[in-house]
């Protein structure tokens, strides 16, 4: 009887191992997004002179000096320089929010200061302001590594942000890993598959023609497999970015990056 | 910024493209809408030998499905013999002699659920409405091809018949 227990453990691994099996990117392997454009698209990025993403950091700019709501208070009044106080924040978060007990974005973090510190409306997922502060942000990130913290408060979440990304989604029946683990650097249609890192975002987007969030892209590719997409600002979509944020550990923040 | 004024309308039309695919992906796909219920059938072995609608497919009108980025979205992940299709992917095998390789029965259950021949394929399942997560509100209970395209599409495919593997199959 024993024997044949010791037997089925090991077994029962097995067949979750395989249930779950989409090939890791190997860290020697992993690449940028911007690695998967043209040449065009890449110096687009590279030089802040035609960096259309440029745009929305000088917007960012204005907003933090800005002072707002009924506390009369600008992002500055309390951080200063976000040169100084603002490096490194989008390279590590989301972060664990200790008063909801939960991870929170660098865009909730946002709304969260609007409403305690300026007592402040909230402001709308993908609105110009919110995307134009947390691009500033992420600029004062660019260059430096991703690099999530080791809290272990984190864990379970990014945990399930893991699950979420090898769970078979839509008419199509698709998961994120399928795409972005199994066929990265293949052509969907005349598309090339990235390998779904993060470390650019928030983007101009050419297709939009516009800055867009983390959360705008994610929506496009589950309605891509005709999948009812997370909503903004979700716990699901939190989930998700914290497991990307690990997923590209130690690759360098390019906020704001350039898609096609 | 005004220097790149040209590359960027040109980048802009090219993202335009990629955009067609994205909506294409989304896009309502015609009379598989109506289908409320899937026709009953049988998987014997590897196969479901006998059609869905009891009648012979049209291959010209599967050819129409297989090339339609709103239908059959196969060119998404195939290539295949389309000399006229400009994007074509390679997640895939080529759809060249798939007709030499399987008989009609095989690629019908391929096209109707290939998830019962490999777990992990990532070859959506054309005929299956059940065990599909977060769908759509617009295609719920719908399945991406309904049963007289299935067949349109298997008449089709088993006309396919040069290309790799041609001699393994008489
Ligand atoms: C059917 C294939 C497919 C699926 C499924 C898919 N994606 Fe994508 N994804 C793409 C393609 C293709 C792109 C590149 C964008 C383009 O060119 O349209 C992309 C882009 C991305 C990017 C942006 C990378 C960059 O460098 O800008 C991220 C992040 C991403 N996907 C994450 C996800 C996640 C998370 C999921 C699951 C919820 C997912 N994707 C599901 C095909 C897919
Ligand atoms: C999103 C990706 C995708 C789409 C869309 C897709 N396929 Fe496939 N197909 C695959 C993959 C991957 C395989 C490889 C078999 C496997 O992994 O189980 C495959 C296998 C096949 C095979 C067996 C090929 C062989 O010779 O072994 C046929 C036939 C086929 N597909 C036909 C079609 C047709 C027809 C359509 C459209 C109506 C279509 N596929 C749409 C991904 C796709």
């Amino acid at each position: 009887m024993i024997l044949r227990a010791l037997w089925i453990l090991p077994a029962c691994a097995m067949l979750l191992a395989v249930a779950i099996a989409h090939a890791e990117i190997p860290a020697q392997e992993r690449k940028s997004g911007a690695e998967f454009m043209s040449p065009q698209t890449q110096a687009m990025q590279a030089d802040d002179a035609s960096n259309p993403g440029m745009l929305a950091v000088l917007d960012g700019e204005a907003a933090w000096n800005e002072k707002a709501g009924a506390a009369n208070k600008a992002c500055a009044d309390c951080h200063g320089a976000a040169e100084q106080s603002m490096k490194g924040v989008s390279a590590r978060y989301p972060a664990f929010n200790a008063a909801t007990s939960q991870p929170i974005d660098v865009a909730g973090q946002v709304n969260q200061c609007r409403a305690e510190r300026q007592q402040a409306q909230p402001l709308r997922a993908e609105s110009r302001e919110l995307l134009a502060l947390t691009t500033y942000i992420g600029l004062q990130s660019r260059g430096m590594p991703v690099a999530p913290p080791d809290d272990e408060r984190l864990t379970p979440f990014r945990e399930r942000g893991k699950a979420l990304f090898n769970q078979r989604l839509g008419q199509l029946n698709f998961s994120c890993a399928h795409c972005h683990e199994d066929n990265w650097g293949r052509k969907l249609g005349s598309a090339p598959i990235p390998q779904a890192h993060a470390n650019a975002y928030p983007i101009y987007r050419l297709e939009w023609q516009d800055v867009g969030s983390l959360q705008r892209r994610l929506r496009n590719c589950m309605s891509g497999v005709r999948a009812a997409p997370y909503s903004y600002g979700s716990l699901e979509f939190i989930e998700l970015e914290l497991f990307l944020a690990e997923r590209a550990r130690g690759m360098a923040v390019e906020t704001p990056g350039v898609r096609p | 910024m005004r220097t790149t004024g040209s590359t960027l309308r040109r980048l802009k039309s090219l993202a335009r493209a990629r955009a067609a695919i994205w909506l294409a992906l989304w896009c309502v796909s015609s009379s598989a809408a109506l289908a409320a219920e899937l026709a009953p059938f049988e998987v014997v072995g590897d196969a479901i030998p006998v059609s869905l609608t009891g009648e012979k497919g049209d291959p010209a009108r599967g050819r129409a499905i297989v090339v339609d980025r709103q239908k059959g979205l196969c060119l998404l992940c195939h290539s295949g013999p389309f000399p006229e299709q400009r994007f074509q992917g390679d997640i895939a095998p080529s759809l060249e002699g798939a007709g030499s390789r399987w008989s009609a029965g095989q690629l019908r259950l391929r096209l109707v659920d290939a998830t019962r021949l490999n777990p992990e394929t990532s070859m959506p399942s054309y005929y299956k409405i059940d065990g599909l997560g977060r769908v759509a509100p617009a295609f719920k209970g719908k399945p991406i091809l309904d049963a007289a395209q299935i067949e349109d599409v298997t008449a089709y495919l088993a006309t396919l018949r040069d290309g790799p593997g041609a001699q393994e199959k008489p």
